[in-house]
């Protein structure tokens, strides 16, 4: 039997099996996108679900369709979300907490309405005879929908071109940040560092006083203390900056720690070095 | 197995979804779950063309996935040019909507 | 042939549209061009006459069909035209006539800076009028008859810086509005009932409907009758109107639009003679009007106003022809042909008098002014003589046969409508007797007059500006206001004589509007002889009155009837009272059923709905996600209508 005569008719078990297993999978990575706390988490859920859909496709007999949920949703879109995710914050995380009075409960409530409602609806219908996809694909499932496309729905399809070539050109608009004025050049600033009598000499490059060579640990001034002044903008502002600078006093602890250990003196209380500012809060 | 488990499968991803858009208040989730709903709505169309013995659920399928793409890149960039003003991607923020 | 039809219109529009649009570049030239284009209209009209006459009398029917105008299901109005013997008539009148008063009132609108404009209504008018006469179709008739009810409107408050004139101009158009509403509902009523509103198929097909339908079809054309031709009860607006410069009272008040009221009976005569009580209730308008129209002209000291009663009472012989049906329909065709001539030459001769007469109306201050204008003197004599039916001249004949007709149209009807008329001739007699006495013989009463009374407002705007208190020079009229005067007083004199020797109206007009001898109690003879017995009579009173007694520069104070006259019968009054104190109270009644009744709805709505949305307003958060919730929430009801729906 080949897949696409099994396409065609209903109930054979290793499909039945197949939905079982990967349905209940989907349904537990849906949940997972829409509970877990951190975007990336959800993303990577929601991909794992779209894949599974994409093999429900392929055994529906939507060959073409299957193929293109792989390459262009789960490629290509679920990509695009993750770049929007790490420009956003990969790690930050959101807190599930509710803030609308009873938005959750009239949420669940909707919703398990509205499933009940859809599955009484599905329940309802008379769906007892299918044909399957077998004659439909008969010459090939791409051919198939290519004949379609072309001539039936050759409009929509046009259309739908204008429609992303629109989407693009607004997305580029809504993202692109014009100029306003003229962008200053290294001179400028300097004089204007000079000027101002703040930091004159160059701000420190990333890493210059680090020992570690990350981006988002900020190097460390003569006093041990980090610079925040070291790290990129974007990761100051979402609060990612990694605080090494009290690492290597708790090596140093540990050391000594481990040293009197040995030596069977006293134990010193284990305790770590907090940074002032961090105890206090 | 009856096909129209397929449907069932559907409805329930939907309505995940539908309930995550209304529970998430980060705008990147939220419009995760409504890919996942409109990733629901597709399942379910294939599987009627199944039923039906003709291409033409799939074909809509086909454009509800071009139409979600372009939905996603204009989504996206709103997103993007949101959290660039507001430093912040929690779409109660922008409760703009009130007096 | 026919291809000539359309030119005859389109001759006075494109007068008009050039006119009017021109603007100040045409004010040396614009008052000419509009004569020339009215008299190439007249000359399109005498060159389709010959055709006429050299054709048949049964194939002197021209048609031309232009374009199809709107067609909708069953509903198909053309734009056709249709010149038969009837058209031909008014066409010659109102193109022959009309031209002669364009060139009276380039010398009438010397000194009137807006002369030009003034053309361009009155090409404007032509066209309307033509139109009018010339349609196919009740509907395109309608298009002239509104046409000609702006023009009226526009010549009326020409002088639109005197309130009277605007006040004047409103009121007519008004009137005649309650006229057209009338024509309107007769035309769906004709297309309700015969299907269509060509002259064609409502005319041949009476037979068809229900004399209940024609009677209501016939009395909604004669209420637009009445509120064209100034007919009780929708007279009042036409002794305003006199408020308009003496060719427009000439041209549209005396000759031409005012007579329309009377084509439109006599164009649908054969709705009329199928609905006897129609034809009753339009008889019954013309004798009340003709004997209202010739007590109010006895009564009036204006001399324009005294002349618009007299053309109220001789249309009121027309209309009484008319709804005399076939008896009558031609003798109505033929005295508005020859009232035609004798009104219009004596509305001139009246301006021309005023143009004398520093623009004074009164006729207590004029007085034996035929020394100084003879020529205005004979052709006013001859058209008054013509208007009182002196033996011979064209009133003679013309009225002389509408009140046989209205003898003959038997039994006490007939009595009392002859009757009427009779009387009416008296009057007519005595009325224009006294106008003739008062403005040309007797003492020069406009000499040494101290001041002006306040009585005789001055009609025309340029008597202020030469001085008020200077002594009027009565000096005649230039060549160019003289010789219309001359042609139109020819026309009074042998037009009647022209058209009943050897019946040749009558052969002319028969094969359109039918004709019938009717069963007279009395002989022509008598008739006749009776009607000459009344003018004797009227002379007489009048010449008693006015011509032996000198005339007071004031008014006396009169009897009831003379100063129920003056007030033109309390028609004013009468629609005051009923119509405009009516309409007051219902406005005021239904503006204190507006403030407490539907305001209080309304406002207690408004009120309600505040509140409502005072507490409703706590639900917009502004937080997107409750709204989600909320959409969610309809589509899941939408979901479960659906299925309740199905499972029902």
């Amino acid at each position: 039997m080949n897949a696409q005569h099994l396409a065609a008719y209903t109930t054979s078990t290793g499909e039945a099996f197949q939905f079982w297993v990967l349905g209940t999978i989907a349904v537990i990575g849906a949940l997972c996108t829409v509970f877990m706390k951190k975007a990336v988490h959800s993303a990577l859920c929601l991909a794992g679900t779209m894949i599974i859909l994409a093999i429900f496709y392929l055994a529906n007999g939507a060959y073409f369709l299957g193929i293109v949920q792989i390459v262009v949703y789960t490629g290509a879109i679920m990509m695009l979300f993750l770049f929007v995710v790490m420009l956003v914050g990969v790690t930050a995380a959101d807190s599930l907490k509710e803030t609308i009075k009873g938005q959750r409960w009239l949420a669940l409530l909707c919703g398990v309405g509205f499933g009940v409602l859809l599955f009484a609806g599905i329940g309802n219908a008379s769906l007892k005879e299918f044909n399957g996809t077998g004659q439909a694909n008969a010459n090939g499932n791409v051919e198939g929908l290519a004949s379609l496309i072309f001539t039936k729905y050759v409009f929509a399809f046009e259309i739908t071109g204008a429609l992303l070539i629109t989407a693009a050109v607004g997305a580029m608009v809504l993202t692109h940040r014009e100029r306003t004025e003229r962008a200053k050049t290294q001179r400028e600033l300097s004089e204007q560092r000079i000027r101002e009598g703040r930091h004159v000499p160059p701000l420190p490059a990333p890493g210059v006083y680090a020992r570690h060579n990350a981006v988002d640990i900020a190097g460390l001034l003569p006093d041990g203390t980090p610079s925040e002044l070291t790290v990129s903008k974007t990761l100051r502002e979402r609060g990612q900056i990694r605080d090494v600078s009290t690492e290597a006093l708790n090596d140093l602890r540990a050391l000594e720690q481990r040293a009197e250990e040995r030596l069977e003196r006293t134990a010193i209380e284990p305790e770590t070095f907090k940074r002032p500012e961090e105890a206090s809060k | 197995m009856n096909p129209v488990n397929y449907l069932y499968l559907a409805a329930l991803l939907f309505t995940i979804g539908a309930t995550g858009v209304l529970i998430r208040r980060n705008a990147i989730v939220v419009f995760m779950c409504i890919e996942l709903m409109l990733n629901a709505c597709n399942l379910a169309f294939v599987a009627f063309s199944r039923m039906h013995g003709n291409l033409d659920g799939q074909i809509i399928a086909f454009f509800t996935m071009v139409v979600a793409a372009a939905e996603v890149v204009v989504g996206l960039a709103i997103i993007v040019s949101l959290f660039r003003t507001r430093h912040s991607a929690s779409v109660d923020d922008a409760s703009l909507m009130k007096l | 042939m026919e291809n000539l039809i359309a030119p005859l219109i389109a001759a006075p529009l494109l007068g008009a549209a050039v006119l009017l649009v021109g603007g100040r570049r045409l004010d040396r030239v614009g008052h000419w061009i509009g004569t020339l284009l009215s008299t190439a209209s007249f000359v399109f009209g005498l060159i389709l006459f010959a055709d006429l006459l050299g054709k048949n009398a049964e194939h002197r029917t021209l048609t031309q069909h232009l374009w199809t105008w709107i067609s909708v299901g069953g509903f198909q109005a053309d734009v056709t035209f249709r010149l038969d013997q009837l058209s031909m008539t008014f066409v010659l009148l109102i193109t022959g006539v009309g031209s002669l008063i364009h060139l009276y009132s380039v010398g009438y609108m010397e000194h009137d800076e807006r002369r030009r404009r003034f053309f361009g209504y009155l090409n404007l008018f032509l066209a309307a009028m033509l139109l009018l006469v010339l349609a196919d179709n009740y509907l395109l008739l309608y298009v002239g008859w509104e046409g000609v009810g702006l023009a009226s409107y526009l010549l009326i408050g020409f002088w639109q810086h005197k309130p009277s004139a605007a006040t004047a101009a409103k009121k007519a158009f008004l009137v005649n509005r309650v006229g057209d509403m009338g024509l309107s509902i007769a035309i769906m009523l004709m297309f309700t009932t015969f299907g269509s509103f060509a002259f064609g198929p409502v005319l041949s097909h009476t037979g068809d409907a229900s004399e209940g339908k024609l009677t209501a079809i016939g009395l909604m054309l004669l209420l637009a009758a009445c509120g064209k031709s100034a007919q009780v009860p929708l007279q009042s607006w036409l002794g305003d109107a006199m408020e308009g410069p003496t060719p427009v009272s000439a041209l549209i008040h005396a000759a031409t639009m005012v007579t329309a009221g009377v084509y439109l009976i006599v164009r649908s005569g054969a709705v009329f003679n199928a609905a006897p009580d129609a034809q009753l209730a339009v008889t019954v308008v013309g004798a009340v009007t003709l004997l209202f129209g010739a007590i109010v002209g006895c009564a009036k000291d204006d001399i324009k106003k005294a002349l618009a009663g007299s053309t109220m009472s001789q249309i009121g012989y027309m209309v009484l022809a008319a709804g005399l049906g076939p008896i009558g329909y031609v003798f109505a065709i033929m005295h508005l042909v020859t009232h035609g001539f004798f009104k219009a030459g004596l509305f001139l001769g009246a301006g021309s008098v005023m143009h004398g007469m520093n623009d004074e109306v009164d006729m207590r201050r004029y007085g034996g002014l035929r020394k100084y204008m003879p020529v205005t003197f004979i052709t006013f004599g001859l058209g008054y003589l013509a208007i009182i039916g002196f033996p011979g001249l064209s009133g003679f004949f013309s009225k002389d046969k509408i009140i046989e007709a209205a003898f003959a149209k038997g039994g006490t009807e007939g009595w009392i409508l002859g009757g009427a008329a009779l009387l009416g001739a008296a009057i007519t007699a005595f009325y224009m007797t006294r106008v003739m006495l008062m403005t040309f013989f007797g003492e020069e009463r406009w000499k040494n007059q101290p001041t002006r009374s306040p009585e005789a407002p001055s009609a025309e705007p340029a008597a202020e500006t030469r001085g008020e208190h200077s002594e009027p020079h009565p000096h005649e009229s230039p060549k160019v206001m003289t010789i219309p005067m001359i042609v139109l007083a020819v026309g009074s004199v042998f037009g009647g004589a022209f058209f009943s020797i050897g019946d040749r109206f009558l052969h002319w007009l028969e094969p359109v509007t039918g004709h019938s001898e009717g069963d007279s109690p009395l002989s022509a003879t008598a008739v006749t002889g009776a009607t000459m017995v009344c003018l004797v009579i009227g002379v007489a009173i009048a010449w008693a009155r006015y011509g032996r007694k000198p005339v007071p520069a004031v008014a006396p104070r009169g009897s009831l009837l003379t100063r129920a006259a003056r007030r033109d019968l309390f028609q004013d009054d009468f629609n005051h009272v009923v119509l405009v104190r009516g309409g007051e109270h219902l406005t005021r009644s239904l503006v204190y059923v507006d403030h407490t009744l539907v305001d209080g709805v309304v406002n207690g709505t408004a009120a309600g709905f505040g509140g409502l949305s005072g507490r409703l307003r706590r639900l917009q958060n502004g937080f997107a996600r409750s709204y989600a919730v909320s959409m969610f929430g309809g589509a899941a009801l939408l979901v479960a209508a659906t299925l309740l729906m199905r499972a029902v």
